[in-house]
C-alpha cells in the first residue's frame, strides 16, 4: 500500500493527469481487482452527434433536404478542419469527457525520471488522493460494459447518471479546518499581483492578431452587422483598445455587463441623459426606447457606439433586456460591439432576436484572466469583506431603544454559544420571550412581537418555521461579524 | 476616463463637438485593413452598388411574392365588417355577429405587418393613429375596460366622420371603420389573456368592431391549441399563408445568384454553407441574405482583383488601369497559372513578361468566363428540366442541389448522373416531350441568343417526336412474324431457342423509331453537359468572381462558442504555439494556465466537487510545475499564492458557467456540465 501511494505521488508530481483507465486499474487493484475494466468508448460522445444534432430537428418529408452526409461534410468537417490540432480533430469527443490512455513504457519511463525530483508537499497528497479519486468508480459503476450500438443515447444517459442518486460520495472535509480559508479581495490581489504571467510572448501575438481586425470591425459595423466576440479570457482589454484606437472621436457608450448594478434602464438612461441631452423622465422603460429610436431615426447624423462586455452577463441576460438591447442595436445608426463568456450564452437568443442583432461572431480567446469581471460577484472562497453588514448593524442598532439592543444581544449571544453545533437552526421563539422575560427586557410576548416585526424589516434576524411547526430565529449575518459587533457594543457601554 | 468602477456600469465618452464633425468615411476602414492593396477605394464602392442592386432585387422579389397574399388581406379586411355597416338585421348575420373576425397569417416576415400596418393607416382612416395615442392615456388614468373603449370608439368615429373632408372617399367607404388589431407573435402571447379578451371583446362586437389578425410563425395549427374550443369558436378565422420559406430561397437563389445580371458568384462550399445554415438551423431568408452580404464584402475585401467582379463593358475598361501590382496578382491566380502552362512556349512568355498583353488576355479571358456562364446557366436549367421530375431525385429536386454538385465537381463522372441518364432513357414519350418543351422554353426566354443551334435542336427533335405519331401506325402494321410455332424439342434446345428468342427481340426492340430517338435526345443533353457545365475551377480568373472562402463565413455566421471554449481549456496549444503547451490526446501539461488545469480537474468529479479536495489536487499540479522559482520564496507565501491562483481559475470557471455553488454541502460546488464523470 505504502508504496503504491508513493508511487502515485510521484505521478501526481509529474505527469500531473493520470488516464481514467490508468485510475481506474489504481483503484481497482486496490480493490481486490474484483471488476473488470470498464470500456470507456461508452462514456464518449462524438463529434458527428453533436454536429449532426440539428438534423433530429428537421421535417420529415424534406428528404431531399436530408442530406446528410452532406451536412456533415460540410459544417462538421471544417468543424475538424478549423481545429486542425489534435486534441479536438475528434472534438465533441472530448467536450466534457476525460480519457487518457498512456503507453505503460511512458509511464515507467517517467516514474524512472521522478525519482530524481524532490518530493513535495507529500502530506496534503496523501490525504487527498484517495478521496478524490473515489468519484469515478461511483460514476461509472451504473455502466454495464455496453457496445457501440449504445453511443447514441449516452449523453443523455450521462446525464440521468449524473442526476440519478441523491447520494453524491465526496469528501466530507471542509475549508475551514484548513488554515488558509477564505481571502478577502484585497489579499487576493496582492497575491496574485505576484505572479509572474506565463506565455506571455504568445498571448502578445494573439492579441496582436486581433487587433489587426479593428479596421474590419468597423466597417462591418458601419455595413449594419453588429459583433460579438467569444472565446475563453477576459475581452475587456480588447475591447478597450479597440475603444481607445478606433472610438476616440465617435460618441460611444462602455457598458460593464459584469456590474452588479447594471440594469436596461441604467443602460437607457445614459443614453437618453448623457448621450441626447434629455432631462425629462419617462413612464417605462419601453417609452424610452421608443424615444430613443424616434430620436435617432430622426437624426441620421448621429452615431453611437455601444460597447458591452458581458452581454450574457446575470443582469442583462434577461429575455426583456436582450430585447431592448437587440431593438437598439437594430437601428442602423448604433452600432454594438459586445462580448460573451457564458458557456450558453447563445441559448439567450431566439432567431427573432437573432435577427434584430445581426451578429457577425468573432472568436477572440485571449486567456486573460477575469479579473474585472469576477471581482463584484460574490465568488466561492472570496470573503465578504464583512465591514459593511457591521456597519449597518451598529447603525440600525444605534437607532434603536437599550431595550431593543438588549434583546437582539441576547440572541446574538445565544447564535454564537451554538456556533460550533452544526444542527443549530436558532432560537425558538418561546425560549427567546423566556430568555427576555429572564432579563427584564420585556413583559407580554406582545412586545416582544412587536420588537422583532422591527428587527425582520431591517432584515436584521430572519425566522424559520421548525419540523415542529415552531418558529425559529436567527440572524443572518456570519459569527465573524456578530463577534466583532459584540466587542464593539462592550467598549461603548 | 476610467471604465471600472463600484458605483456605476454605463460610462459614456462624448468628444467635443468639433472634433466629432471629423468623421473617417467608411470606405477608410475598407482600405485600411490588413492588406493596403490595390483599387481599394473602387473595390469598396463596387462593392456598394453590387450591393444596393441585390438588395434592391430581393426586396422586389418579396414583394411579388407577398403581393397576393397581401392584396386578399386587404381584401378580407374590407369585406369583413360590410355586414357591421349595412347595420342588416337577417338571422345569419346576427349569429355571425357574435364572431370576430379573424386573419390567420402564417408568415415570417415582419416588414409584411408593418407594411401592412402602415397601409391600413393610409388607406383607411387616420383612427389608426390616433387610436394608440388615445389608448395609452386612458390606460393610464382610468381602470380600462371594454365599455370606455367604445365609448371611445364612438366619440371617434363621430368625431372623425365631420374632421375629415380630406379623406372623404374612405370614409364613405368605411362608416364605421373597424379596428384592426394586429397580434405580431400570437405564439407569445399568455394564452388566458388572449382567451378572456376574445371572449370579451366577441361581447362588445357589436359596439366595437373587432377585426383580429394573428401572426403565427408556426403553424395554424397553434390556434386550437393556445385557445380552447369555446374560444375559438368566437372566431371567424381565415387562414393566409404565404409561400414556404425554402420556395422563397429557390427564387432567391434563381434571381440572385443563377443569373448572369450579377457576376459575383459563391462557390460549392459557401453556397453548401448558406443553404445548410437556412435548412437546418432557422429557415430565414433574412439569413440568407445576410450570409450573401457578408460574402460580398468579404470577396471584394480579401481579394484585390475583385475589383474586375463588375459588368463585363466595365471590367474590361478598369482592366487598362491595373496597376503592376495587380498584373502580378493576375499571374499569381493559380487557375491563370494552369492556363498559362497549357499556352506555347512564345506565349508564356509574353504573358508573364508583357503586361500589355496580358492584360488583353485577361480581357479575353474575362469575356470567355462571362460566356461560359451564359451557357452554365441555360444547361443547368435545362438539365434541372430533366432531371427534377425523375422517380428519387437522383440529381435534387431542387435547382440548388443541382447547382451544388455541378460546381463541385465533373457532374458526369457521379453515379447520380449515371442513374439519372439511365432513367431518362426509359422514360415515356409523352414525358420526354413535356421536358423537351420545357426546355425549349427554358431557351426561349433567354434573352442570349447563343446557344441557338440547341434551341434548333431542340426544336427538330420535337417535330420528331411528333411526327413518330404517325408512323406509329405503320409500325403495327409490320409486327415481325417471330412465332414459327413450337416444334416438339428437348430442354437444351427449347432453351436455346428461348436465348435465340430474347436476343432477337432485344434487337428489334432497339429498332423502334422512339427508342432511336430517346437514345439520341439523351445523349445530346448528355453532350450538352459535358460541353457547358464543366465546374468553375476550371475556369482561368474563375477567382475573380467566385467566393470561396467559406471557412471565414461559417466562422462569423454560425460561430461555435462552446466548441471554442472547450478547445481552448482542453487544447492550450492550439492558441498558444508555445512547445511546453504541446502535449499528447487528452491530457494537459502543468504548466498550463491554471484554469485549464482546474478545469480538467474538475471533469473528474461528478455533481458535486469538494473545493478542498479540488485546491489540493490542483495545488500538486502547479506545484510540480514550479519547481524551478520554488526556492526564491518561503513555502508559506508560495502556499498562499498557490491558493489564491486557485479561486481566480475557481471563480473564472464560476463565470463561465461550469459551476454553481451549492448549498447541499458545505464547501461544495455543482457542476453544471456533464459527461466525462
Amino acid at each position: 500500500m505504502m508504496s503504491k501511494l508513493e508511487l502515485k505521488e510521484d505521478k501526481m508530481l509529474e505527469v500531473q493527469f493520470v488516464g481514467d483507465d490508468d485510475v481506474l486499474n489504481h483503484i481497482l487493484d486496490r480493490e481486490g481487482g474484483a471488476k473488470i475494466k470498464k470500456e470507456r468508448a461508452q462514456l464518449l460522445v462524438n463529434t458527428k452527434k453533436i454536429v449532426k444534432k440539428p438534423e433530429y430537428d428537421l421535417e420529415e418529408d424534406d428528404q431531399e433536404v436530408l442530406k446528410d452526409q452532406n451536412y456533415v461534410e460540410v459544417l462538421g468537417h471544417d468543424v475538424q478542419e478549423s481545429l486542425k490540432n489534435g486534441s479536438t480533430t475528434d472534438g465533441g469527443n472530448k467536450v466534457y469527457s476525460f480519457q487518457n490512455r498512456k503507453h505503460p513504457e511512458k509511464m515507467a519511463k517517467l516514474a524512472s525520471e521522478l525519482a530524481k525530483t524532490p518530493k513535495k508537499s507529500v502530506s496534503s497528497n496523501l490525504k487527498s488522493d484517495p478521496e478524490v479519486t473515489i468519484d469515478i468508480p461511483q460514476c461509472s459503476k451504473g455502466h454495464s460494459a455496453s457496445d457501440k450500438v449504445q453511443l447514441k443515447s449516452d449523453l443523455v444517459e450521462e446525464y440521468f447518471e449524473a442526476h440519478s442518486s441523491s447520494k453524491v460520495l465526496t469528501s466530507d472535509r471542509t475549508l475551514q479546518k484548513l488554515k488558509r480559508a477564505k481571502l478577502d479581495q484585497q489579499t487576493l490581489r496582492n497575491l496574485l499581483s505576484k505572479v509572474s504571467p506565463s506565455f506571455s510572448a504568445e498571448l502578445k501575438q494573439l492579441n496582436q492578431q486581433y487587433e489587426q481586425l479593428f479596421h474590419k470591425w468597423m466597417l462591418q459595423l458601419h455595413l449594419g452587422f453588429n459583433i460579438v466576440l467569444y472565446g475563453l479570457g477576459s475581452k475587456r482589454d480588447l475591447l478597450e483598445r479597440f475603444r481607445t484606437t478606433m472610438l476616440q472621436d465617435c460618441i460611444h457608450v462602455v457598458i460593464n455587463g459584469f456590474f452588479p448594478g447594471i440594469s436596461v434602464k441604467s443602460i437607457l438612461n445614459s443614453i437618453t441623459e448623457e448621450v441626447l441631452d434629455h432631462m425629462g423622465t419617462f413612464r417605462s422603460v419601453l417609452d424610452q426606447l421608443e424615444w430613443i429610436i424616434n430620436k435617432f431615426k430622426e437624426d441620421s447624423s448621429l452615431e453611437l457606439f455601444l460597447l458591452i462586455h458581458n452581454l450574457d452577463s446575470q443582469m442583462l441576460r434577461g429575455d426583456k433586456s436582450q430585447q431592448i438591447i437587440g431593438q437598439l442595436s437594430s437601428l442602423r445608426n448604433i452600432y454594438l460591439i459586445a462580448s460573451i463568456d457564458h458557456l450558453n450564452a447563445p441559448l439567450m437568443w431566439d432567431h427573432a432576436k437573432q435577427s434584430l442583432y445581426n451578429w457577425l461572431w468573432y472568436e477572440t480567446t485571449t486567456y486573460s484572466h477575469y479579473t474585472e469581471e469576477t471581482s463584484y460577484e460574490n465568488s466561492l472562497l472570496v470573503k465578504q469583506s464583512g465591514s459593511l453588514p457591521l456597519s449597518s448593524l451598529t447603525h440600525v442598532l444605534r437607532s434603536l431603544t437599550p431595550n431593543a439592543r438588549g434583546i437582539f444581544r441576547l440572541l446574538i449571544k445565544y447564535q454564537l454559544d451554538n456556533q460550533d453545533n452544526p444542527s443549530y437552526i436558532g432560537l425558538s421563539f418561546q425560549d427567546f420571550y423566556q430568555q427576555c422575560r429572564e432579563a427584564f427586557l420585556v413583559n407580554s410576548d406582545l412586545t416582544l412581537r412587536a420588537q422583532l416585526t422591527e428587527f425582520r424589516d431591517h432584515k436584521l434576524i430572519r425566522t424559520k418555521k421548525g419540523t415542529d411547526g415552531v418558529e425559529y430565529l436567527l440572524i443572518p449575518v456570519d459569527n465573524g461579524t456578530l463577534t466583532d459587533f459584540l466587542e464593539m457594543e462592550e467598549e461603548e457601554f | 476616463m476610467a471604465t471600472s468602477s463600484v458605483s456605476k456600469g454605463c460610462f459614456v465618452f462624448k468628444p467635443n463637438l468639433k472634433k466629432r464633425k471629423i468623421s473617417v468615411p467608411v470606405e477608410n476602414y475598407f482600405s485600411k485593413g490588413k492588406n493596403e492593396s490595390e483599387d481599394s477605394k473602387l473595390r469598396f464602392e463596387t462593392y456598394q452598388l453590387m450591393w444596393q442592386q441585390m438588395q434592391s432585387e430581393t426586396e422586389r422579389l418579396q414583394e411579388e411574392l407577398n403581393k397576393n397574399l397581401f392584396d386578399s388581406l386587404i381584401e378580407f379586411l374590407q369585406k369583413s365588417h360590410y355586414g357591421f355597416q349595412k347595420n342588416s338585421r337577417d338571422w345569419g348575420y346576427q349569429i355571425k355577429l357574435r364572431e370576430i373576425p379573424t386573419a390567420a397569417l402564417v408568415l415570417d416576415m415582419k416588414h409584411f405587418l408593418q407594411k401592412l400596418a402602415s397601409q391600413l393607416v393610409d388607406c383607411n382612416v387616420d383612427v389608426q393613429s390616433k387610436e394608440k395615442e388615445s389608448v395609452q392615456v386612458t390606460q393610464k388614468r382610468i381602470h380600462y375596460s371594454m365599455d370606455s373603449l367604445s365609448t371611445w370608439y364612438m366619440n371617434v368615429t363621430q368625431k372623425t366622420n365631420p374632421k375629415m373632408p380630406r379623406k372623404k372617399r374612405t370614409s364613405s367607404q368605411w362608416q364605421s371603420p373597424p379596428v384592426v388589431l394586429i397580434l405580431k407573435d400570437m405564439e407569445s402571447f399568455a394564452t388566458k389573456v388572449l382567451q378572456d379578451f376574445i371572449i370579451i371583446s366577441s361581447q362588445h362586437l357589436h359596439e366595437f368592431p373587432l377585426i383580429l389578425i394573428f401572426g403565427i410563425a408556426t403553424s395554424p395549427v397553434v390556434i386550437h391549441r393556445l385557445l380552447p374550443h369555446a374560444v375559438s369558436s368566437l372566431l371567424c378565422i381565415e387562414l393566409f399563408q404565404s409561400l414556404s420559406c425554402k420556395e422563397h430561397l429557390t427564387t432567391v437563389l434563381d434571381k440572385l445568384l443563377l443569373t448572369t445580371q450579377f457576376p459575383f458568384k459563391l462557390s460549392e462550399k459557401v453556397l453548401q454553407i448558406l443553404t445548410n445554415i437556412f435548412l437546418y438551423h432557422d429557415f430565414s431568408i433574412q439569413n440568407f441574405i445576410k450570409g450573401l452580404q457578408l460574402s460580398l464584402l468579404e470577396h471584394y475585401y480579401s481579394q484585390p482583383l475583385s475589383v474586375l467582379c463588375c459588368n463585363l463593358p466595365e471590367a474590361k475598361r478598369r482592366i487598362n488601369f491595373l496597376s503592376d501590382n495587380q498584373c502580378e496578382n493576375i499571374r499569381r491566380l493559380s487557375s491563370f497559372r494552369r492556363y498559362v502552362e497549357n499556352q506555347a512556349s512564345e506565349k508564356q512568355v509574353a504573358l508573364l513578361t508583357n503586361e500589355r498583353f496580358l492584360k488583353e488576355e485577361t480581357q479575353s479571358l474575362l469575356e470567355n468566363l462571362h460566356v461560359y456562364h451564359t451557357h452554365y446557366f441555360l444547361i443547368l436549367r435545362c438539365l434541372h428540366q430533366f432531371t427534377s421530375s425523375l422517380p428519387k431525385y437522383p440529381l435534387g429536386r431542387q435547382i440548388r442541389e443541382l447547382y451544388c454538385t455541378c460546381l463541385e465537381k465533373n457532374i458526369w463522372d457521379s453515379d447520380e448522373y449515371a442513374s439519372a441518364l439511365q432513367l431518362l432513357r426509359m422514360l415515356a414519350k409523352d414525358e420526354l416531350m413535356t421536358m423537351l418543351q420545357k426546355c425549349f422554353k427554358v431557351f426561349k426566354s433567354s434573352s442570349e441568343k447563343q446557344l441557338g443551334n440547341t434551341e434548333k435542336r431542340i426544336e427538330e427533335f420535337l417535330a420528331q417526336f411528333q411526327s413518330l405519331d404517325a408512323e406509329a401506325k405503320e409500325e403495327e402494321d409490320t409486327p415481325e412474324s417471330q412465332s414459327k410455332g413450337l416444334q416438339k424439342t428437348d430442354l437444351y434446345h427449347l432453351q436455346k431457342s428461348l436465348l435465340e428468342m430474347k436476343e432477337l427481340r432485344r434487337a428489334s426492340k432497339r429498332q423502334t423509331k422512339f427508342e432511336v430517338l430517346r437514345e439520341q435526345v439523351v445523349s445530346f443533353i448528355d453532350s450538352l453537359v459535358r460541353e457547358y457545365l464543366l465546374p468553375p475551377e476550371t475556369q482561368p480568373l474563375h477567382e475573380v468572381l467566385y467566393f470561396s472562402a467559406a471557412h471565414t463565413l461559417r466562422q462569423h455566421l454560425n460561430a461555435a462558442p462552446r466548441i471554442a471554449l472547450h478547445t481552448a481549456l482542453n487544447n492550450p496549444y492550439y492558441y498558444l504555439k508555445n512547445e511546453a503547451l504541446r502535449s499528447e490526446e487528452g491530457c494537459i501539461p502543468n504548466v498550463a494556465p491554471d484554469i485549464c488545469i482546474a478545469y480538467k480537474l474538475h471533469l473528474e468529479c461528478s455533481r458535486l466537487i469538494n473545493l478542498v479536495d479540488w485546491s489540493e489536487a490542483f495545488a500538486t499540479v502547479v506545484t510540480a510545475a514550479e519547481k524551478v522559482d520554488a526556492n526564491s520564496v518561503t513555502s508559506e507565501e508560495r502556499n498562499e499564492i498557490i491558493h489564491a491562483r486557485f479561486i481566480r481559475a475557481v471563480s473564472e470557471l464560476e463565470l463561465l458557467g461550469f459551476i454553481k455553488p451549492t448549498k447541499q454541502k458545505t464547501d461544495h460546488v455543482a457542476r453544471l456540465t456533464w459527461g466525462g464523470c
